[in-house]
């Protein structure tokens, strides 16, 4: 790999923000990768996308402890992984359904994890999600672990959920160290938030859980990492759940099979519609933290490391039927 | 040997895992601080503090959910449905994560938790507090299911429920609470029965009795009034895990009864009897001599009204009623 492994969060200030750059690119180019599989009929099921979030995810992913900490993604946190050390060949395999995968070809695209290192599997069903958290918090404070954090990434369209607002409130009563990351990205597949929920921003929402809200710039790094940070700190801190709702916008379809035309033109316009990786690349141009051939190599590292990974998982075999251990349950 | 009721004997297992494990700990509604709504967990909070008898809000998907995390990573929680009928409420956290993870992880994540509470009809508590999913549960391959119907065996399954590594679900009974039954003395040892193993608890060569839960109690009335009144002596086999199932242990009693009457508390519409029944026809069809025979909760919504409801679960008279329609 041609990206440091240094811990990310060991990095501080402009380290850690080209380090959070090159995960946001590789995870764009990844994801462009996997894109192209799937309208090639080489990946099948669903392929789901981070495009426009990748600064509010990896900003998180860099703000945490790789294998102290847990961090549980949802569907558009490819860049959160990587930054959190999820090696590419995991997901390559995963989509591509090698047997050498982490999940065993037993599951597929964005389900799949290294929790031992941290990472759950997630499940399906998005707000489900938050409170198995909070029991992995639970389980490093009743063996010692004072200092874990535990970030729970979701989107507008889980904050609906019944199970969202069980494991906020639990984690609130049981003052875990949590972050519970909104992307709000506007839209719940095609649902606007306005049918989503009625409050003026999701952030006021931390008031009635009585935990602590920030709200941030989800298409600016620098405001993402500054955030994060600080949400990170006072949660290993002590001071319970930090819930955290970025503004953006999903530059993609909820998945690589929708072309959200729904998705009004004017609203691409807005400040939301801002490419959180172009204004990346601007902001390390403009602050001398790289040159134009820096990022050109940078890239261009990505597309190889991505070519690789997917070379690989494509040549990796799949389960067969005739040999696979059906067995759901450890003993009988 | 000394007798216990079935919810001390509960109450000792909970303690003496709680004691022998430092991973173990019980987290529900009023399980804490009140001793449980069925007094289940009478002591235990005064006795092991916040840490290992956790008090949760009315959130069954969210401290179910916790649970699973916790258990992720090397705890053994011990979750109490104040019903077993609440599962609706956390059925996304039992059947997806619980249910499903160990499998899609490859195997990379155990899930050792105990989900248990009362799960019976016949205390008039309604409809939405009747259900009895011991049936439901055991459909989805990444669960066990386990229904004690003594004070000893409830304690010695949970025993193993509690060290297993897999989600146990633990079906218990509010009408079997106050029962009182021998159970072995913790000064002569650790006690403990394993899952899928079978219970013959009375025996007899006319006629198979097949139960789990408090059925088996009818199973043995109905037993005892057949061989006193009719001269006809039965196989009583209490299944005591769903799922795991004792097959073998089904399949002895029929070969050597022929005569099966199936004794089973959940409504004959795929309850477990149905798959009881579809076992022994399939494997063991030329040792019958009669159809096989079930005896189930009368199938609609349980009923509040408590003359009627007697009636809607299976009674010792309807058992006797089934057993000499095939002798």
């Amino acid at each position: 790999m041609a990206i440091s492994d240094v811990l990310p969060s060991a990095l501080t200030g402009a380290e850690q923000y080209v380090s959070a750059y090159r995960w946001m690119l590789l995870a764009r180019r990844l994801e462009e990768k996997i894109t192209s599989l799937y309208h090639a009929g080489k990946i099948v099921g669903g392929v789901y996308l981070g495009r426009g979030q990748e600064a509010f995810s990896a900003a998180l992913g860099v703000s945490l402890r790789r294998r102290k900490d847990v961090f549980s993604p949802l569907i558009r946190d490819m860049a959160g992984r990587l930054a959190f050390g999820e090696p590419l060949l995991d997901p390559a395999r995963t989509y591509l359904g090698s047997v050498l995968g982490p999940m065993r070809g037993r599951d597929g695209n964005i389900h799949r994890g290294r929790p031992a290192e941290g990472m759950p599997a997630m499940i399906s069903h998005l707000g489900s999600m938050v409170s198995v958290v909070c029991g992995m918090l639970v389980a490093r404070r009743f063996k010692g672990d004072v200092e874990a954090v535990g970030a729970a990434c979701i989107g507008d369209g889980a904050t609906s959920t019944g199970s969202f607002h069980e494991a906020v409130n639990l984690a609130a009563v049981e003052k875990l160290p949590l972050v519970i990351a909104v992307a709000n990205n506007q839209f719940a597949y095609s649902t606007p938030t306005d049918r989503q929920f009625a409050c003026a921003d999701l952030v006021d929402r931390a008031i009635g859980y009585g935990i602590d809200g920030h709200r941030v710039d989800g298409t600016d790094l620098a405001e993402c990492l500054e955030v994060f940070g600080r949400a990170v700190a006072r949660a290993r801190a002590g001071h319970g759940p930090q819930l955290v709702v970025g503004r953006l916008l999903r530059l993609t379809g909820h998945g690589a099979h929708d072309d959200a035309n729904y998705v009004p033109e004017a609203l691409k316009q807005t400040e939301l519609g801002r490419d959180c990786l172009d204004r990346a690349r601007q902001h390390l141009l403009d602050h001398g933290l790289a040159t134009v051939a820096e990022l050109e190599q940078w890239d261009r590292e990505a597309v190889h490391d991505v070519q690789l990974a997917v070379a690989t998982a494509q040549k990796d075999p799949v389960p067969e039927a005739a040999g696979e251990d059906w067995r759901a349950l450890s003993s009988f | 040997m000394r007798t216990i009721t079935y919810r001390q004997a509960l109450n000792e297992a909970f303690d003496e895992e709680i004691q022998r494990d430092p991973n173990v700990f019980l987290i529900g509604e009023e399980v804490a601080e009140y001793d449980g709504a069925y007094k289940v967990t009478q002591g235990l909070w005064k006795k092991h503090g916040d840490k290992r008898v956790v008090d949760s809000p009315i959130s069954e998907s969210g401290f179910i959910g916790m649970a699973v995390g916790a258990s992720m990573l090397g705890l053994r929680p011990v979750c109490e449905l104040m019903f077993w009928s609440f599962y609706t409420v956390a059925w996304d956290q039992i059947a997806n994560n619980a249910g499903m993870v160990r499998y899609m992880s490859g195997g990379l994540i155990n899930c050792p938790i105990v989900i248990r509470g009362p799960a019976n009809g016949g205390t008039n508590v309604g409809a939405t507090h009747s259900h009895t999913p011991e049936n439901i549960m055991a459909t989805i391959p990444g669960l066990k299911v386990v229904c004690p119907a003594t004070a000893r065996d409830a304690k010695g399954l949970m025993k193993t429920a509690i060290r297993d590594n897999d989600p146990v679900m633990f079906m218990e009974n509010t009408m079997l609470y106050g029962l009182e039954g021998e159970v072995p003395d913790p000064a002569d040892g650790d006690f403990t029965i394993p899952l899928g193993v079978a219970d013959l608890k009375r025996e007899g060569g006319d006629v198979s009795l097949i139960a789990h839960g408090r059925s088996v109690l009818i199973a043995l009335e109905a037993a005892e009034i057949l061989s006193a009144e009719h001269g006809i002596e039965c196989d009583v086999l209490d299944l005591r895990s769903i799922r795991p199932l004792d097959e073998e242990a089904i399949l002895e009693t029929v070969a050597k009864t022929s005569r099966v009457v199936l004794v089973d508390e959940n409504k004959p519409f795929c309850g477990v009897s149905a798959q009881i029944a579809a076992l022994i026809q399939e494997k063991a069809f030329d040792d019958l001599d009669a159809p096989v025979q079930r005896v189930c909760s009368i199938d609609a919504p349980a009923i509040y009204s408590p003359p009627v409801e007697k009636e809607q679960l299976p009674t010792a008279r309807r058992v006797i009623d089934k057993v000499l329609s095939i002798i």
